[in-house]
């Protein structure tokens, strides 16, 4: 399938304006993840020199989940309204008319979804680091600065937001309601966390090895969304809600 | 002979017939859903039962304890993965409901029969030989390449229901074609199968002179545009962000002169910084005219491009019609409003599953209803029969309420004078001489009403 980076292009802005006039999506991606982050940050703030090593570990363990869990919620609401949005504001006929693909459709979606969710998370996580650096306990700032959860951080942010974005699409496509659309698509993109539970908590050790294989366990798991996200963007499906036999299919490019 | 537009007048107000026609669809059909599923509430919208909550919240629970007990076995990634897997199972079976809401689009209404006008023999052998026309009529043989559209045969099923059924038409370049049939009739599923949204069960078709094909839908969506109903404005953005976005999904060079020339022509100009929520909905219809046009299409679809305009609306979108047609872009119309179709239309179908008829409006109304002449005298004529004997031309008459009379003849223009001379010989005082003239509306009501008694028990 081939793919035109200018209709991608086109999508991408469009959704980043609609986002930037959308005050509630602006807030939520602004505001929402700081106030999540605020209790676990006063907590490692709190830890004195003299605590213990699991005390320590179980601080930085449920700030750094949390870390991992806004590129999973952040993205999964957008990516839920991105189709059935489109529905509610009958726009998806006149968009599904143009000669846009659906590949280049998802991934304009798509990307417009990720990449906000993965720099909010970028940011945090660098404030996060520099903070615990300048005011934390030096334990913390040593558990903090490790390289397998530095490679979990930023490998599994973009992977978990990936994840989030295609099952949310997926599902967008095979709902009619904006927010039972939302509800489960939040839902939805939170098992994979259950493998970054695993790390962080160190029920698998945190190596790199471990950090690496998961991440590529996750490649793969997003690949197979993203496929099948795509291939639920069938037009005929978008439009009246099944998808043609095989032999009959036409509009499907 | 009745006249049918009177019959129909008679009607409406009593039981009006074309209102029938747009009765809301049928209530949805459902599928059987889990008891711990709560009937929905508006269109797909299919929230648990309490019930299914505490399923819910056992299940979670349940799960919690489950990933609390292996985490320290060796086989924990499994049993992780397995619950994923089970969960994502259950998410997406629930999670199912657009089948439902399919069944709420594209269900025709039921019809309910209306008494139809008395027909001659005449008009039945005529309504007969139209549908027998356009179920034979093969696209103008020899002239496909010249064609904008070409359909033989196309057929359209959504599982069991036939929306679509063995349809031939073609449009020339530069036409402007009429789509007419009541709710349900396939008309926009034609459109959209012609648009390359849908995929066609049997059949062919030639757009833009490119074959459908799944090949060809880039191609064929590159030469044409589509305005479906609702003008699918994105709110939050400006008027020219709209078009922008469009502009950009069609690839086109110099977006902003096109942008500018596209609102000129829908004079939109000084609006196109405005946000589209801000808009009334005739300006909506206008810019999505001008996005229709933004890629400078071949071939142009309308569907119901008036609908829910004010007269003024209205006449601006038949301005930018006929205007477009001047141009030699080609116009498929699909419009309820009869007397639209008339008035822009080179030629219209009316479809109703199948197609029912393919002509110009006036050789339609030619063909299925006699030339007549409509006299009203002040008081009712004493021997009416021995005054229309003497008029050369007349091929029969009935009366047409008090002191009217509808007389059948082979030419108006040679019998009205001799008409009126010999009613002013009887010492009739004549109101009015003047030749009947059937509507596109009553061909409509003709062929719909067949259906109609075909349906009938």
């Amino acid at each position: 399938m081939s793919i035109d980076p200018g209709r991608v292009r086109a999508v991408f802005r469009k959704e980043l304006r609609q986002f930037r006039r959308n005050r509630a999506i602006v807030v939520t991606m602004g505001i929402l993840p700081v106030l999540f982050l605020t209790g676990p940050m006063i907590n490692i703030f709190s830890l004195t020199a003299s605590a213990s090593s699991s005390e320590v570990r179980s601080v930085v363990g449920s700030v750094l989940l949390l870390m991992l869990i806004v590129p999973v919620i952040l993205p999964a609401a957008i990516a839920a309204y991105s189709v059935v949005g489109e529905r509610d504001q009958g726009t998806l006929e006149p968009l599904l008319t143009t000669p846009v693909r659906r590949g280049e459709l998802m991934l304009g979606k798509g990307l417009s979804a990720v990449l906000p969710a993965v720099a909010v998370t970028y940011v945090l996580y660098a404030v996060f680091v520099v903070a615990v650096r300048l005011w934390g306990a030096h334990a913390a700032f040593s558990d903090v600065w490790q390289t397998p959860e530095i490679l979990v951080e930023v490998l599994f942010a973009p992977l978990l937001a990936t994840w989030s974005v295609c099952v949310g699409m997926a599902i967008s496509v095979r709902s009619t309601d904006v927010r039972v659309a939302q509800q489960l698509s939040t839902l939805a993109s939170l098992p994979p966390l259950g493998l970054a539970i695993l790390i962080t908590f160190r029920v698998i050790a945190p190596t790199v090895l471990a950090a690496v294989v998961i991440g590529l366990l996750f490649v793969v798991l997003d690949c197979l969304a993203c496929w099948g996200a795509a291939l639920m963007l069938d037009r005929e499906r978008l439009i009246v809600g099944r998808r043609a036999p095989r032999q009959e299919r036409t509009g499907s490019a | 002979m009745a006249d049918p537009r009177q019959s129909y007048h008679r009607e409406a107000s009593q039981a009006p017939a074309y209102s029938r026609l747009r009765m809301p669809p049928p209530e949805l059909g459902s599928r059987p859903q889990p008891w711990f599923v709560r009937r929905r509430h508006g269109v797909g919208y299919r929230p648990l039962a309490w019930q299914g909550w505490v399923i819910a919240a056992v299940v979670v629970a349940a799960a919690i304890v489950v990933l609390l007990v292996v985490h320290t076995s060796s086989a924990r990634i499994v049993i992780v993965l397995a619950l994923v897997a089970v969960y994502s199972a259950v998410g997406w079976r629930l999670s199912g409901e657009r089948g439902d809401v399919e069944d709420a689009v594209e269900e025709a209404p039921a019809l309910e029969a209306r008494e139809t006008a008395e027909r001659t023999p005449e008009q039945v052998a005529a309504i007969a030989s139209l549908r027998a026309e356009a179920s034979t009529r093969a696209p103008r043989r020899g002239q496909a390449a010249d064609d904008a559209i070409t359909v033989e045969g196309l057929t359209k099923r959504f599982g069991e229901r036939t929306a679509l059924d063995d349809v031939s038409f073609s449009v020339g370049w530069g036409e402007v074609f009429g789509f007419l049939g009541p709710n349900g009739a396939g008309k926009t599923t034609t459109v959209r199968t012609l648009g390359t949204l849908i995929a066609p069960t049997a059949g062919s078709a030639v757009v833009a002179g490119i074959p459908l094909s799944p090949e060809n839908a880039v191609a064929i969506r590159l030469r044409i545009a589509i305005m479906p109903e609702a003008p699918g404005l994105y709110p939050r953005l400006t008027v020219a962000e709209n078009l922008e976005f469009f502009a950009g999904l069609y690839g086109l060079a110099d977006v902003r002169p096109r942008i500018e020339q596209a609102l000129a022509t829908v004079n939109l100009a000084e609006r196109a910084d405005d946000p589209c929520s801000s808009l009334s909905k005739g300006l909506k219809q206008r810019v999505a005219i001008a996005r229709a046009l933004l890629s400078d299409p071949r071939v142009l679809f309308l569907d119901e491009p008036t609908s829910g305009l004010d007269p003024v609306a209205s006449r601006e979108v038949h301005d930018l019609i006929v205007a477009l047609r001047e141009r030699g872009v080609t116009i498929v119309l699909t419009t309820h409003r009869l007397e639209e179709a008339e008035r822009m239309c080179d030629r219209v179908a009316i479809l109703n599953t199948t197609l029912r008829t393919v002509g110009r409006p006036d050789e339609l109304r030619e063909r299925l209803f006699a030339r007549s002449l409509a006299v009203t005298t002040v008081a009712p004529l004493d021997a009416p029969e021995r005054v229309f004997a003497t008029v050369p031309g007349v091929d029969g008459w009935h009366p047409d309420g008090d002191g009217g009379y509808e007389l059948k003849v082979s030419d108006p223009r040679a019998a009205a004078p001799a008409l009126t001379r010999a009613l002013v010989a009887a010492g009739a005082d004549v109101v009015s001489i003047g030749e009947r003239r059937h509507s596109l509306e009553d061909v409509y009501l003709e062929l719909i009403d067949e259906d109609v008694e075909a349906r009938r028990p």
